[in-house]
């Protein structure tokens, strides 16, 4: 038998509830074979408030692990050797404090920061254009990117400080270009801003070209996903050479990893995931010229609620039954010479140069989110796919074909087959939050952020007095506030644009005519608010929720992401509203939702329908509807028509009512 | 306030008109915001109504989107961008579609103008302007303020579609870009400059604003409060508020019996001169009094 290739990292995106028990996971996925650490954080931690703040109300611990201080992140890496260990950590907005954190962790072990190896995602565009976990305003953003690069290219050199996302721009709805171009775009953006600081001579650039490191997506085309790797790989070559002079081919390589997609998991027959995942896993690996670095593979029941270690597990066998097992390894490049992958590699590239071109001429990435050019075009495409799956155009087995089924024994004990994250988590963050303030140097952490504000406000890089921050004390949510004070607070374009609609579906027009009926009823055209309570900034559902309703004639109040139920409130009181439709995908429903109905029935706002969209666990859908929500629309509620149609029914029946 | 149902409008004119005729003259500036679509009058606006509150004022606003015309659908996005009220029950903000009447105002705007006028210290209404708009808004408020962007050849646009005939006060947001705000806000000098003004008269001040970074801000708030002054001190205020009156009751007669229900009370101008003769009475009761008479003429054989 030849040699066989290395395999790529194998690595589980998880945490949950705290850093003792995430560690625990952590530990028992080490034992199983998995070879690197993916962290997933809290929203309050990625979005820059301690587990106390009003914010942070049941979100705490939810869709990852809360690091508010150096223990926490010193307990997360308990007994895990940080000179030996790969950690991906998916962090944005907050990435110079979690890497200083790190940092600090990997000193208190006793370990060289020389030698941590691993990744901050650190893109902060697709937070704008997607996941919503931004901040600070594009500019001092960026700015913070460049910091990181600037400092790791000597203080960390085998750490990549930021991790280009095009993974969730396909969640957001880009096709193959869209998520090519505006990738490079971002990475551009970064590079040019890195360039264009006094403190990183030009014959680094090169190393700072190599540690830009690049997160995919891998959806089930996988053929076309393929040769988009390949394009990207070419791509990359050709655009540091041509545009940064890089000489040395191993600077220029795309080095990648890839996170197999979870937009395209169903709820239905979530059995099915299982085999979707499998042949994701071959898009990005099969091309060995091509290949991923490392490699996530989601679990098959994440449409459902959290994976269990259990699934976890399962998936990671998958990648080393590919890895060890079969011959994937041990064969050279499959397709180098195949004329049908050479121009459909080559029509990608071609739509992904112009489509570069122009965000370029906008003035690159920056100023095509805050045009929101990108993100009305991936609004666009989501709609055409959403369009598409409910016209049956696009099909997707056990969705909308191939409905009938046996009953799934992996889903028959209900819940059992998900993780409930524990209700005492958030309580007992917070005791141990206040006790570490308590017993902290509080003059050593005041000062550290003094010193903090300093360098930052006289341009100097973050990251040294950050890293001074961690050791003296300071929380996530002083070192993010110190730099909202001055940075401040950004909202980014919604890209829900009162475009002209395309032509719709004969459900659609048939919902529209019953708008236009209700409207004679109403007095006025019905009216809907749609919002998203919570730090969850996934807003992709909110936003087709918010079109479509516009589409059937509706007036559309789309108060976007990061809401408080006081904020849902006043809204829903202020401008009138017929029902109010709320989406939460992070599982802090219970809490928030039923915050906002006991608001409005304070308000005097209680006849008010409320209907709630998000990955909800059937047993919380009838806590929910117990507490007073009408409607509660899952992942498998794909038909928007439908959808709307029942809005319709909840307002009728609700002005009969009054 | 927009109810169309056969009873509540009238119970909601009647209420106007209790409203218009009880309320203290001449009430808070009402002032409106106008500007091409990106132009960024939502983060304008957020950052103006957090300086007007820093200095404890309550503010209204009314938010006007369009509407399509194919789906009667609109989707009211401001909201999103005007946060500094948010959960401040000093501020007021309620958007609206512009439903199907010409010019992109909406229907109820002049009303809901009228009841936030009752309630805060400064009510406004904001709108995409889109030419032809413009001197709608400018029909309703005291103040007009135009949002321009940077860009080159913008002042040609702005020329075309009859925009610096109409503007109070001018603002060249994003001045953050620099120099190509400059030019545009030279443009903008230039350009009002040609629009002939009698001497003496308020002069648009063009300013360089910036809502990111606050650049500007507290200037736009001073030549708000300057212009209200001026109105004041030449005696502007009252006609202005004249012609919003007239505006509006010619607009609700005319789309509810269109030019034939205007002939029966003699046209146009004869019912623009009853209105402006009627000075004690409210738009709302006059807009009552006169559909009454049309429809009691449209009754009767000829």
């Amino acid at each position: 038998m030849s040699e066989r290739d290395r395999p790529w990292v194998f690595r589980t995106y998880s945490g949950h509830s705290s850093a003792a028990a995430s560690n625990e996971l952590y530990r028992s996925n080490l034992a199983k074979g998995q070879t690197g650490l993916s962290v997933a954080f809290d929203l309050p931690t990625q979005t820059g408030y301690d587990s106390d703040h009003p914010l942070a109300r049941g979100e705490v611990g939810k869709v990852g692990v809360p690091i508010c201080h150096l223990d926490d992140l010193s307990a997360l890496f308990e007994g895990i050797p940080l000179d030996r260990m790969n950690t991906s950590m998916t962090i944005n907005a907050t990435a110079a404090w979690l890497l200083a954190l790190y940092v600090a962790a990997a000193e208190r072990q006793g370990v060289d920061p020389k030698l941590l190896q691993g990744t901050t995602q650190n893109d902060i565009v697709k937070e704008y254009l997607s996941r919503g976990t931004y901040v600070f305003p594009p500019e001092p953003s960026m700015r913070l990117i460049s910091d990181m690069v600037a400092y790791t290219v000597d203080a960390i050199p085998r750490w990549n400080p930021i991790n280009v996302c095009s993974y969730h721009l396909q969640e957001a709805g880009a096709t193959p270009v869209q998520e090519i171009a505006y990738a490079m775009a971002t990475a551009l953006a970064v590079l040019d801003a890195v360039r264009a600081r006094g403190d990183v001579p030009g014959e680094k650039i090169p190393s700072v070209v190599s540690r830009i490191s690049f997160f995919l997506n891998a959806g089930i085309r996988f053929v076309e996903e393929t040769c988009k790797c390949r394009a990207m790989t070419e791509l990359w070559d050709e655009l540091t050479r041509e545009r940064y002079g890089v000489e040395d081919p191993k600077a220029r390589l795309f080095r990648y990893g890839v996170q197999v997609n979870s937009l395209g998991l169903t709820e239905a027959q979530p059995e099915n995931n299982v085999i979707r995942i499998v042949l994701e896993a071959l898009g990005v690996t099969l091309s060995r010229r091509a290949r991923c670095r490392a490699l996530q593979l989601p679990a098959w029941n994440e449409a459902l609620g959290l994976p269990r270690k259990w699934d976890q597990q399962w998936s990671l066998r998958i990648q080393q039954i590919l890895a060890y097992e079969t011959d994937l390894l041990a064969t050279g490049d499959l397709f180098d010479g195949s004329p049908v992958v050479a121009a459909k590699v080559a029509e990608l590239k071609q739509g992904a140069r112009e489509e570069l071109e122009r965000v370029l001429e906008m003035g690159g990435a920056v100023a095509a989110v805050e045009n929101a050019y990108m993100k009305q075009r991936l609004v666009e495409s989501h709609t055409r796919r959403l369009r598409a799956i409910e016209s049956g155009e696009l099909q997707v087995v056990g969705v909308n074909c191939f409905q009938e089924s046996e009953p799934s024994p992996l889903v028959a004990q209900g819940d059992q087959a998900i993780l409930k994250v524990d209700e005492s988590a958030e309580r007992e963050q917070i005791e141990r939050l206040q006790a570490f303030r308590a017993r902290r140097n509080a003059g050593e952490a005041r000062a550290a952020l003094v010193n903090l504000r300093d360098v930052v406000a006289n341009g100097g890089n973050a990251m040294p007095p950050s890293i001074r921050a961690a050791h003296a004390g300071v929380t996530t949510g002083e070192w993010t506030d110190a730099l909202r004070a001055l940075f401040g607070e950004y909202r980014a374009p919604t890209g829900v644009v009162a475009r002209r609609g395309e032509p719709v579906s004969a459900a659609t027009e048939a919902v529209r005519e019953r708008v236009r009926a209700a409207t004679a009823r109403l007095g006025r055209p019905l009216k809907i608010l749609v919002g998203k309570p919570g730090l969850d900034g996934h807003s992709n559902g909110a936003e087709q929720i918010a079109v479509r309703a516009r589409d059937v004639g509706m007036e559309v109040v789309y108060d976007g992401i990061r809401l408080t139920p006081a904020e849902i409130v006043q809204s829903a009181r202020d401008e009138g509203v017929h029902v109010i439709g709320l989406s939460i995908l992070s599982g802090s429903h219970g809490v928030l939702v039923i915050d906002v109905l006991e608001r409005l029935r304070k308000e005097g706002l209680g006849h008010v329908p409320v209907v709630v969209g998000g990955i909800i666990p059937e047993d919380d859908a009838a806590k929910l509807r117990a507490a007073g929500v009408q409607r509660v629309f899952t992942p498998k509620d794909f038909d928007l028509a439908r959808i709307m149609d029942e809005i319709v029914d909840l307002v009728v029946g609700a002005a009969a009512a009054a | 306030m927009d109810d169309t149902r056969p009873g509540r409008r009238e119970e909601a004119l009647a209420l106007l008109d209790a409203l218009e005729r009880e309320a203290p003259l001449p009430g808070p500036p009402r002032i409106g915001l106008t500007g091409a679509p990106g132009a960024g009058k939502s983060t304008l606006l957020d950052a103006l109504v957090r300086q007007l509150r820093g200095r404890g004022e309550t503010v209204g606003v009314v938010a006007v989107d369009p509407s399509s015309r194919r789906t009667g659908g609109a989707l009211l996005g401001d909201r999103v961008r005007v946060r500094s009220g948010a959960s401040d029950p000093g501020v007021f903000f309620r958007s609206m579609a512009a439903r199907d009447r010409l010019g992109g105002l909406a229907d109820a705007t002049f009303a809901s103008l009228t009841v936030l006028a009752a309630v805060f210290d400064r009510v406004f209404v904001e709108t995409v302007g889109v030419g032809q708009s413009e001197s709608d808004v400018a029909d309703l408020v005291d103040t007009l303020v135009f949002v321009a962007q940077p860009g080159a050849g913008d002042l040609l646009q702005f020329m075309k579609a009859g925009i610096l005939e109409w503007p109070d006060v001018v603002a060249v947001n994003k001045a953050d870009v620099g120099a190509l705000a400059h030019r545009t806000a030279r443009e903008l000098e230039a350009g009002l400059g040609l629009a002939e003004r009698p001497a003496g008269e308020w002069r648009p001040p063009v300013l360089l604003v910036s809502a990111r970074d606050g650049t500007g801000v507290a200037e736009l708030a001073a030549a708000l409060d300057a212009h209200a002054t001026e109105l004041r001190r030449s005696g502007e205020l009252a006609p202005r508020r004249r012609r919003a009156r007239e505006a509006f009751v010619l607009e609700g007669l005319e789309r509810r019996y269109g030019s034939f229900g205007l002939a029966e009370l003699g046209g146009r101008d004869a019912v623009a001169a009853r209105v402006h003769d009627a000075r004690g009475a409210s738009a709302f009761g006059l807009l009552l009094q006169l559909s009454a008479e049309i429809e009691d003429r449209l009754r009767k054989p000829a």
